[in-house]
């Protein structure tokens, strides 16, 4: 490994850093406060770093890795979710009381996992990135282990989990056999030699389920709902953004190498597989009451949304994708820092009657619910309208007219569960919940202020998307 | 420049009044009402404009700025005759909407004129946007206002009201949306530029089936909005829940862009799919019109009433613009104006009523003509608009629909006459069952007050005047013979 190589995996290197600090911090009895503004300054340093070794990339590490424009974006996105969720993470548990000191640790840790898989290039770092991130996850889950439903949805995540990764494991196997190899390009060359045979596509059907898993998607969606309830609320909106970018950026460089798309079933699968999410996801989430399970099923919709930009194959598929996954992060995000504000220590604000009146009560935050809920929903002058646009147009021009009518009409059907919420945050009947007292009045106003600047950039990116868009073509050229 | 002035003062408006409601309620409604005649003043006096400019067809307003150049969106507005008449419509009607709501609206004030005057920056964009992602923002942003003052203002059934506007209006948008884009990779493969301008899509070579999917996408959000009869059953909810000035802006305007979508972008874009699919969209104008007016008739909540009635004369909007000929479309833009004008008129009178009366049960109504003599003058004036009496708007409207669209459809002409007599049996009914026959109401009810008076005095006039010298409109919107190679005198 030469200079320009291991430059490249500096951010890397810092992120695993960062888990082994705060080991450090921790045996030193520091407090919360501490931990929390150091993890913040690491993955601060992460940034730097990634600015820092842009003019290297792209990079090859051969056989495992590859640090490339994609994989940076990708990176980036991840490390500014891990930023908020941290950041949101603060107040949620110390409100709780339990010791919150170890969740970083894992935090850090199934954050390495995904960033590593945006970079792997060979089943083994895939494999290895996959498995730090469900590990960490499952203890995540239930890491306030004395709450309601918090052992059982770890239980489900483990179990669940485990399975894909038998699944992913016999995939890798098979295609192995076929192949015989494990790095994409070399996978791609043996495939253009010899074409593909019914193990492979076997093989692949195997990863798929695998994938299908991680991403919540139809059918293998099970856990989503439950998990979502389950978790802590940081956890949950880990989960959302930070877990499925990583494993949505390992598919995408995965089909890249290999051309997934030139095979038609593979296509098929996909197809069938986006629609059956776009309808089931919407379809469920419109009896829910509970805030988390109607995110929880409309994140199964989006991901079938997504999965239209990925069909085509092409540069601006890839392109429509990168820009959804940024819109989809912050929105959720938000939605996500508004749950933990309004959570007590006795209760989760999950349940839909919590919200009633709340633009009467608080107005600032409901303000920030409403317009991630409209961007959910896709309507202009949020950055969900720009995202879908994106994906449309990829669709349109590559005529895949069938995703492309379901994903209209599933997400007319999925207006009315994002306005049934938003008729709630106007409802005239206030509930009665009072406002808890902020017990650190520091860390309460900055989760303020980071909601509002991701309202803004909601926004911001619905109104002015060129810097976004043209940032992402930069990345994207270097590879 | 100065159109994108004019929208920016509606926004900047909203925002304003919506924060000094906190501290005055009162000082929220001037600044609407100072916002809203701010513009139309603005509006009146780009008249100058249009006379200094020599060739009265054409766009004597354009104006282009950079916006998302990597996708070929670019911030594009232009105005010609046509959109100008209109955009004197909104704001008129935005004023009148700005006065109803006075003493209408007594909680989060700010919060409803903020949502006013955003979909009426929404409405106007529509009117005035060239570029085909901007029209589609302007034709949303007018969409999720106009929602919030139905479910947080309107009446008993407000919810379900508001979901069924939504949802219906969402469902076209996004077909649209999926039409757009359509036309844009299919100009964009014939000549190399990816483009959304209006201008550049105009010269479009389209297969006749591509043609005729695309649109088709354009045409279901322009009649669900319009609305054209199998897509009309969000129109009664909505107008019959929503707050006066929600009712007066829906039908006064709403269903306008509706209109304004089929002659703009689908007659010019398509013109071999419009022509063929004409008889089709005939036959549903007329079967609107004799259906909106049977069920008027039949109806006991008067907005429910108005609101069908609204149906019925959309018909012949549709009728007039489908029959390709010039003096129907003079009609056509007279009848958006005319029922713009009579409809709002007719809601806004029920918005007094039920202020009074706290009802909309045209059953218990009756007998008003003793204690409110000159209300019921001035509804006499327009349910004869809306019967569509000559001396009124309206008739000129009708008749050069028909007349026009006799040439080519006879049948359909006279069957669509027949709804000229049907609106006067459910207008008269209305009428009577209003203001006339036993009184059931012994309490003593007040007669219009002054800030009533100016917003009926000033619609009344506008109708009369427009039923007598309706020559500098039908001018204005001369050219629009120009925009389709069939359209001709």
């Amino acid at each position: 490994m030469n200079e320009l190589q291991l430059s490249a995996l500096l951010p890397f290197m810092v992120l695993a850093m960062a888990s082994v600090v705060v080991i450090l911090l921790i045996a030193f009895r520091l407090s919360h406060t501490v931990i929390q503004v150091v993890g913040f300054l690491m993955m601060c340093l992460v940034v730097f770093a990634t600015w820092y070794v842009r003019g290297a990339l792209p990079q090859e590490i051969p056989p495992l890795f590859i640090v490339d424009g994609q994989a940076a974006v990708f990176t980036g996105l991840i490390i500014f979710s891990v930023l908020v969720i941290g950041l949101f993470s603060y107040i949620y548990f110390e409100e709780r009381e339990e010791n919150p000191k170890e969740y970083y640790i894992l935090l850090f840790l199934a954050t390495l996992g995904a960033a590593i898989l945006t970079i792997s290039q060979h089943f083994i770092s895939l494999f290895i990135g996959l498995e730090l991130l469900s590990v960490s996850l499952y203890a995540l889950i239930a890491y306030l282990r004395n709450r309601n439903n918090a052992v059982e949805a770890g239980m489900k995540y483990l179990v669940l989990a485990a399975m894909s990764s038998a699944f992913l494991l016999f995939g890798m196997a098979l295609i192995y056999m076929e192949t015989g190899s494990m790095k994409f390009s070399g996978i791609a060359e043996q495939l253009a030699k010899v074409g593909s045979t019914p193990l492979f596509l076997m093989g692949l059907g195997t990863i798929i389920v695998a994938i299908g898993f991680k991403l919540a998607l139809v059918p293998f969606h099970l856990w989503a709902a439950d998990v979502y309830q389950g978790s802590p609320s940081p956890v949950t909106a880990f989960i959302a953004t930070i877990s499925k970018i990583g494993t949505f950026a390992m598919l995408l460089r995965f089909a890249q190498s290999i051309h997934l798309q030139q095979y038609p079933l593979a296509v098929t699968i996909f197809s069938v597989i986006a629609i059956a999410s776009m309808i089931t996801g919407n379809i469920l989430a419109l009896q829910q009451r509970n805030l988390k399970r109607l995110l929880a099923y409309s994140s199964i919709a989006h991901f079938g949304y997504l999965l239209v930009a990925f069909l085509p194959g092409n540069d601006a598929g890839t392109e429509a994708a990168i820009f959804y996954l940024a819109a989809y992060s912050v929105t959720l995000l938000s939605a996500f820092g508004v749950i933990i504000l309004m959570s007590s220590r006795q209760h989760e604000a999950e349940e839909l009657h919590t919200y009633d009146g709340l633009m009467w009560k608080r107005p600032i935050i409901a303000t920030v619910l409403a317009i991630s809920l409209l961007s959910l929903a896709g309507i202009p002058l949020t950055a969900g309208f720009l995202a879908k646009f994106f994906i449309l147009s990829a669709g349109v021009h590559q005529a895949v007219w069938l995703p492309l009518i379901v994903l209209v009409l599933s997400s007319v059907i999925g207006l009315y569960y994002y306005l049934r919420v938003i008729n709630a945050l106007f409802s005239t009947t206030v509930s009665a919940e009072a406002i808890p007292k902020p017990v650190h009045p520091f860390f309460h106003i900055s989760t303020y202020i980071t909601l509002v600047i991701m309202a803004g950039l909601i926004c911001w990116l619905g109104i002015f998307p060129s810097l976004t868009l043209e940032g992402i073509r930069t990345f994207l050229l270097l590879h | 420049m100065i159109l994108i002035w004019m929208i920016c003062i509606l926004l900047a408006g909203g925002i304003l009044s919506w924060i000094a409601a906190r501290r005055s309620p009162l000082l929220a409604k001037w600044i609407a009402l100072l916002t809203v005649t701010a513009d139309l003043l603005i509006t009146c006096w780009l008249f100058s404009f249009y006379q200094a400019f020599p060739d009265k067809t054409s766009w004597y307003i354009n104006h282009q700025a950079n916006w998302i150049p990597a996708l070929g969106i670019s911030f594009h507005v232009a105005m010609d005759g046509f959109s100008h008449v209109l955009l004197l419509l909104t704001f008129f009607l935005g004023i009148l909407a700005v006065l109803c709501s006075w003493k209408e609206i007594k909680e989060k004030t700010g919060f409803y004129f903020f949502n006013l005057l955003w979909t009426l920056a929404g409405i106007s964009g529509v009117f005035i946007a060239m570029d085909m992602i901007l029209f589609y923002f302007c034709w949303e942003i007018m969409l999720i206002p106009m929602y919030f003052l139905i479910i947080l203002w309107g009446d008993a059934r407000r919810r379900y009201a508001g979901y069924k506007f939504f949802i219906f209006t969402q469902v076209g948008s996004l077909l649209m949306l999926l039409s757009i884009l359509a036309l844009y990779f299919v100009h964009g493969d014939q000549t190399g530029k990816y483009t959304f301008d209006y201008f550049s899509l105009l010269h479009t070579a389209m297969d006749a089936t591509v043609a005729k999917w695309i649109m088709l996408g354009f045409l279901i959000a322009f009649a669900i909005k319009l609305p054209v009869v199998p897509f009309h059953n969000w129109l009664p909810d909505a107008h019959g829940e929503a707050p006066t000035a929600g009712s007066l802006v829906l039908a006064g305007l709403l269903l306008k862009t509706g209109a304004y979508g089929i002659i703009r972008f689908v007659l010019p874009l398509f013109p071999e799919s419009a022509v063929a699919i004409a008889p089709v969209m005939i036959l549903f104008g007329v079967a609107g019109i004799i259906y909106g007016a049977l069920l008027a008739f039949s109806q006991t909540d008067l907005k429910r009433l108005i609101a069908y009635t609204s149906v019925s004369h959309m018909g012949f909007v549709l009728v007039g613009i489908f029959s390709f000929n010039n003096i129907a479309m003079q009609g056509v833009v007279m009848q958006i104006l005319t029922h713009g004008l009579s409809t709002g008129a007719l809601f806004v009178m029920a918005g007094m009523l039920k202020e009074r009366l706290h009802t909309r049960d045209i059953d218990r109504m009756g007998g008003m003509w003793t204690s409110m003599p000159a209300m019921g003058g001035i509804a006499i004036l327009f349910t004869m608009a809306s019967a569509g009496l000559p001396v009124l708007g309206n008739f000129i409207a009708e008749f050069f629909v028909l007349l026009g669209a006799f040439a080519n459809y006879p049948t359909f002409s006279i069957i669509a006459t027949l709804g000229l007599i049907l609106s006067a049996i459910y207008s008269l009914r209305m009428l009577q069952k209003v203001f006339m026959g036993q009184q059931h109401f012994t309490e003593p009810v007040k007669d219009i007050s002054a800030r009533e008076l100016v917003i009926m005095a000033a619609l009344s006039i506008s109708i009369v005047i427009l039923g007598l010298f309706p020559q500098p409109v039908i001018d204005t919107v001369q050219h629009l013979s120009t925009i389709h190679p069939l359209l001709h005198e």
